[in-house]
């Protein structure tokens, strides 16, 4: 492992506070997700590909903004590594970024109707945009 | 007894129905509902990275708001509740978090830190811990008797259910039972604690509509008429998607079981 995916890790293992090391590698946390179909990497792979330091390729995917922060593999998962914090912490990696938010606010008109949630629009900010 | 309230952006446009009946039934359950002075947006969704700190300060300052005047803090939306809720937690048992968030407080008018003191109470559990289903049965003037409704948890009343401690996280019953209590019928689904897709409406539809199809076809199979919810992004998606039965927020099942719908 070089030692820039060393520092990703550590970095995103900072940020969401998630010890990879706790997965015994059981896949609850997959078999529940609600957005599994939409996913390239699933949440067991998000767990394991930090922790092996194959960082950027998750960065690339799309993956990252599947997850819908819904927490059922969270609260799940029989050894508390809580996945959903590690994506939404790669996602943050990536958007942070400069330029690189997923959501611009010129975008927002094309994707609301009358009734759309103010709710909506600010956790999709939220999500996909710093 | 009065209690704080925090309504939430969405309450004041595309949920009216949500805070009004929401403010009509406290009333005649004796609770008086004191909006929060100034309050922001909560921001939607609590983003779960330890060093997001400028996105959480508007739940900090309602909570502190309503330490601050020695009253819970109520709210109704699930999104509002389920961010502020772990706001809250965090400034409890994060401290470099709670520092770096009071640091940002330093610069208020009335500079005063904030360390998680607030009781952060979702509607349904005032109206269970403060008002009590049994009061709430002995209120209805309308009993919806013969109805059967389908309680729509979601993700956010729950979960995390460490932090949110809102009921038990795989089966609930707090919805159930306030169904019972205005004399209709609650349906039991499998899809009840499961995610409507949230936010994923924007970013990929095609995926709310699974997820919403799967919630409102689960319910309506199971015989239930109507569904009910607390979130109005659950409520978007499942009738954007096409649910086949209504769905409707509780607060106006509860105005309505009060006799207090019609102003």
């Amino acid at each position: 492992m070089h030692n820039n995916s060393e520092k990703q890790k550590e970095q995103l293992l900072r940020m969401s506070g998630v010890n990879p090391l706790k997965c015994m590698k059981c896949g609850k946390c997959s078999a529940t997700c609600p957005s599994y179909d939409e996913m390239e990497y699933h949440p067991h792979q998000f767990v394991y590909m930090v922790e092996s330091g194959d960082i950027e390729t998750l960065r690339k995917s799309d993956s990252i903004y599947k997850c819908l922060t819904c927490f059922a593999c969270v609260d799940r998962c029989p050894r508390g590594v809580e996945p959903a914090k590690l994506i939404e912490a790669l996602r943050l990696s990536v958007i942070r970024e400069k330029g690189a938010n997923h959501l611009k606010a010129e975008d927002i008109p094309a994707l609301i109707d009358d009734d759309t949630p103010q709710q909506a629009v600010m956790s999709a900010f939220r999500k996909y945009s710093k | 007894m009065k209690v704080s309230y925090f309504p939430g952006c969405t309450l004041r446009t595309k949920a009216k129905e949500l805070d009004l009946y929401a403010r009509r039934s406290a009333e005649v359950l004796g609770i008086e509902l004191c909006e929060i002075e100034d309050w922001q947006c909560c921001g939607g969704v609590f983003v779960s990275a330890k060093d997001e700190i400028a996105s959480k300060l508007s739940s900090v300052r309602a909570l502190r708001a309503a330490r601050d005047e020695n009253m819970p803090l109520v709210t109704v939306c699930s999104a509002c509740h389920n961010v502020i809720k772990q706001t809250n937690h965090a400034m409890q048992t994060d401290e470099t978090f709670a520092n770096r968030v009071n640091n940002y407080l330093a610069q208020d008018k009335t500079p005063t830190e904030y360390h998680g003191e607030t009781e952060v109470l979702h509607y349904l559990e005032m109206l269970r811990d403060m008002v009590g289903f049994d009061k709430i049965k002995a209120a209805v003037k309308n009993p919806l008797t013969g109805k059967k409704i389908a309680a729509y948890y979601g993700c956010l009343l729950l979960r995390p259910g460490n932090v949110m401690a809102f009921d038990d996280v795989e089966n609930p019953t707090i919805i159930e039972d306030f169904i019972r209590a205005i004399g209709a019928e609650p349906i039991i689904y499998a899809q009840r604690n499961e995610c409507c897709g949230g936010y994923i409406a924007l970013e990929d539809p095609a995926t709310a509509k699974k997820r919403s199809n799967a919630v409102s076809e689960n319910a309506a199979n199971c015989g239930a008429e109507m569904i009910v919810t607390a979130c109005p992004l659950c409520k978007y998606n499942l009738v954007k998607n096409g649910s086949s039965i209504p769905v409707i927020y509780f607060t106006e099942l509860l105005a309505e079981a009060l006799g207090v719908k019609e102003g």
